[in-house]
């Protein structure tokens, strides 16, 4: 890793002060994915920000939202009682992430800035539709995702809360890499009062994306059977070690139709 | 140079350390606690898990400046004055969780953190899920799965019933 300086703010003006200052200077949140991209030197940061003393952990429920801020971890999410009672579907998508190791440090701020195209917090805020609040603005889901490892984020921008509007219903399907126990395909459904939403992550190379085409069927039908005569395209879906764009392609049907039937 | 105060197993120290020091590393190079080990480059095999204010981290995967001021608990710390070992230490032992032993230390810091995050008891079946951040080539895991199960009740002073 090469060497670099620390900071360790203790509010959210200056931290976002230091960001603005230097354009190599880097956020750091749970350090699970960026800690090791600075280990095998993909990132040569001149300031690293760390963002664990700005004050931004804690969930806040109300009966039509889930607000929760960008320094809480996996673990709080995944085990929080209003969680599970509210949107039981984000408590067991953020269970689901990594190990408990992971959970304890991995931040859902942290997992939605990076974008990464297999990562499961980006398909619930998509299907739900929800927001991204920053230091500056608040992102809908669908302006904010732009592409793999790519979002609508400003240089120096932080993420400050992200809030999930309360569904109807909602279940996450997630097929698991036995190893890296990332998503090679996970499915968000989320039955809203204005229709269904389905996002899928791990399966694309543009990273999470709507499935239009089983959203409208789904809106018409909320039942597994109601996809059953859709096939999903391999074209544009990623292709490698773990599973061909062709089984990706399958299993898009088979997790789509596994979260309709526990929602 | 940055200067970190953290207590590691009962004890203080202030150390000076560049930035990009991992906490594993300030551990094994700085206070010479070789027990903690690094086994991947990739966050998964958690050979180097450790306790960071009682729950389990990899230490590969924090710097050691985000543990100032923590209370850092290896596996160095778990054996009493005596030699005693832990509950967990003495399972391991007794159910043969170890081979080439290269694992163990992060298995024992993951299961002493499983068992006291489930006081209402667990499955089989729970103890391989909380295993999942903790690779073993060796044991093929059903020892140390065996391991886990005995150390419960020792450790929550009461019998291991499976919660539903
Ligand atoms: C073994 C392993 C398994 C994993 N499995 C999964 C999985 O199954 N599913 C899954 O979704 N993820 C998985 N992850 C990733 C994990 O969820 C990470 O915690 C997450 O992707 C990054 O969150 P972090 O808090 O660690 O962020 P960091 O690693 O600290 O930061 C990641 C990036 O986001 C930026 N950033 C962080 N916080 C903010 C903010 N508030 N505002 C703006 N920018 C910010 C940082 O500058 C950096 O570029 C896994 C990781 C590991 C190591
Ligand atoms: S050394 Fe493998 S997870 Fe830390
Ligand atoms: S005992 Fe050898 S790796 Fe687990």
């Amino acid at each position: 890793m090469y060497d670099f300086k620390y900071e360790k703010p203790t509010d959210v003006a200056a931290a976002v002060a230091s960001l603005g200052a230097d354009m190599e200077a880097k956020a750091l949140a749970g350090g699970q994915t960026f800690i090791p991209v600075l280990k095998q030197r993909l990132n040569k940061p001149t300031v690293v920000v760390d963002l664990s003393k700005l004050g931004l952990t804690g969930i806040t429920v109300t009966p039509t939202s889930v607000t929760i801020g960008a320094m809480t971890t996996h673990g709080t999410v995944a085990e929080s009682e209003e969680v599970k009672k509210a949107i039981p579907a984000l408590a067991h998508l953020a269970g689901l992430i990594g190990d408990n190791a992971v959970r304890h440090r991995g931040t859902i701020g942290g997992s939605l800035a990076n974008n990464d195209p297999s990562a499961c917090y980006p398909a619930a805020l998509l299907a739900l539709g929800g927001t991204v609040t920053t230091d500056r603005r608040t992102i809908t889901a669908g302006d904010f995702f732009q592409g793999m490892f790519t979002t609508a984020l400003e240089q120096g921008e932080l993420i400050t809360s992200v809030s999930f509007p309360v569904p109807e219903k909602a279940a996450y399907a997630k097929f698991r890499n036995p190893a890296s126990r990332y998503a090679m395909v996970g499915v968000f459904v989320a039955k809203l009062a204005g229709g269904v939403r389905v996002a899928i992550t791990g399966a694309s190379q543009g990273g999470v994306y709507r499935h239009t085409q089983f959203e409208q069927a789904l809106s018409k039908n909320f039942a597994p059977d109601a996809i059953k005569d859709i096939t999903t395209p391999s074209d544009g879906l990623n292709s490698d070690i773990h599973a061909s764009a062709e089984y990706r392609a399958h299993l898009i049907g088979v997790m789509t139709k596994r979260a309709v039937l526990a929602c | 140079m940055p200067s970190v105060t953290l207590t590691v197993n009962g004890k203080s120290h202030t150390v000076d350390i560049e930035a990009r020091t991992l906490l594993v590393e300030l551990l094994r190079e700085k206070l010479s606690l070789t027990g903690t080990h690094v086994g991947c480059d990739t966050s998964q095999c958690g050979a180097c898990v450790v306790h960071v204010d009682g729950v389990s981290v990899k230490s590969c995967a924090m710097l050691a400046l985000q543990a100032e001021g923590t209370d850092v608990l290896t596996i160095e710390g778990l054996a009493a004055a005596d030699g005693t070992l832990h509950p967990m230490q003495e399972a391991f032992r007794e159910h043969h969780a170890l081979q080439c032993g290269f694992c163990t230390p992060g298995m024992v810091m993951s299961a002493i953190d499983m068992v006291m995050a489930h006081p209402e008891g667990m499955t089989e079946e729970d103890i391989r899920h909380n295993l999942e951040g903790n690779l073993c080539r060796c044991t093929g895991y059903h020892n140390i799965v065996k391991a886990i199960a005995a150390a419960w009740p020792v450790m929550h002073g009461k019998e291991l019933v499976a919660a539903e």
